[in-house]
């Protein structure tokens, strides 16, 4: 069990009130595209990814960064029961999508730098410590159903 | 491997930094042991607390390796062959720990300069971090 302390969670709920989701989970996902073009690999329905441009421009990649950082929205609304939360999803990456879970810290780092770039000096260190233990324990989740 | 691309953008950023790298060393190295605590554990003698002399001379020290490497970056292995050493025979630091610097330097940069980061400046500088780090542990064995 994860313990948050009453100011990391203060830092977790008001940073997330003020994230757009659609357009934090795009950029999100079209960066780990881009920085780490390897995890294309699990995107081969996606169509055009030949360029950063064809990347950041493309609806699929948007869409499913939408949906994924919807999905994170639910750790942020579940902090103290994130194995439960995704234990589900978390088969689903394992048995049918087969998903390293080296990929979810990747991404995870990756939403650190997004968020970073747009909350500033916002973004304090304690903010990003919060938010790089939150990330970290979500990736945790996520993996803990594979077998 | 560090494409002509990627050092073209690696060097337009770096023009960013300059002036600031000290600055940005600095805050590197203290978001990295807020985020990160284990990485106090090769600081004992520091002092750590925010606005700390010894912190701040340490990321002036990680910032000039970092403009070497960048002001050589056709032979970042040359350039930081002595502190290549240095890591290998004195310090020993764990090798996944320059990772963890590289993403609170990416932090810093995207904090001080946002819209300078897009996604291919962010891919090659985190290209450059690591080639940084390679190097730094490529002789530990």
């Amino acid at each position: 069990m994860v313990h948050w302390t009453a100011e990391e969670k203060q830092l977790i709920t008001s940073l997330w009130g003020k994230v757009n989701v659609e357009e934090c989970g795009a950029e999100a996902l079209a960066r780990l595209l881009i920085v780490y073009p390897w995890t294309q690999r699990f995107f081969d329905n996606f169509g055009n990814l030949s360029s950063p441009t064809a990347i950041i421009g493309n609806p699929k990649v948007r869409a499913h960064g939408k949906k994924v950082l919807t999905s994170f929205g639910e750790a942020v609304k579940n902090l103290e029961n994130l194995k439960a939360t995704y234990a589900k999803l978390s088969e689903l990456h394992c048995e049918k999508l087969h998903v390293d879970p080296e990929n979810f810290r990747l991404l995870g780092d990756i939403l650190i730098i997004v968020l970073a770039a747009h909350f500033t000096k916002d973004f304090t260190p304690a903010c990003q410590a919060t938010w790089q233990k939150l990330v970290g324990v979500v990736a945790h989740a996520l993996a803990y159903k594979y077998h | 491997m560090l494409t002509a691309d990627d050092k073209k953008l690696i060097l337009q950023i770096w023009e960013k930094v300059l002036g600031h790298q000290e600055d940005f060393g600095a805050e590197a190295l203290e978001r990295m042991f807020a985020t990160y605590p284990q990485t106090k554990t090769y600081f004992p003698h520091f002092d750590l607390q925010h606005g700390s002399a010894q912190v701040k001379g340490h990321g002036k020290k990680v910032a000039a390796a970092l403009v070497e490497a960048a002001n050589h970056i056709d032979d970042i292995a040359g350039a930081l062959s002595k502190l290549s050493d240095l890591h290998a025979q004195k310090l020993r630091v764990d090798p996944v720990n320059f990772k963890l610097l590289g993403q609170c330097f990416l932090v810093v940069v995207a904090i001080h300069h946002p819209s300078v980061l897009t996604p291919e400046v962010h891919a090659s500088l985190d290209k450059f971090l690591c080639a940084v780090g390679n190097v730094l542990t490529a002789k530990y064995r």
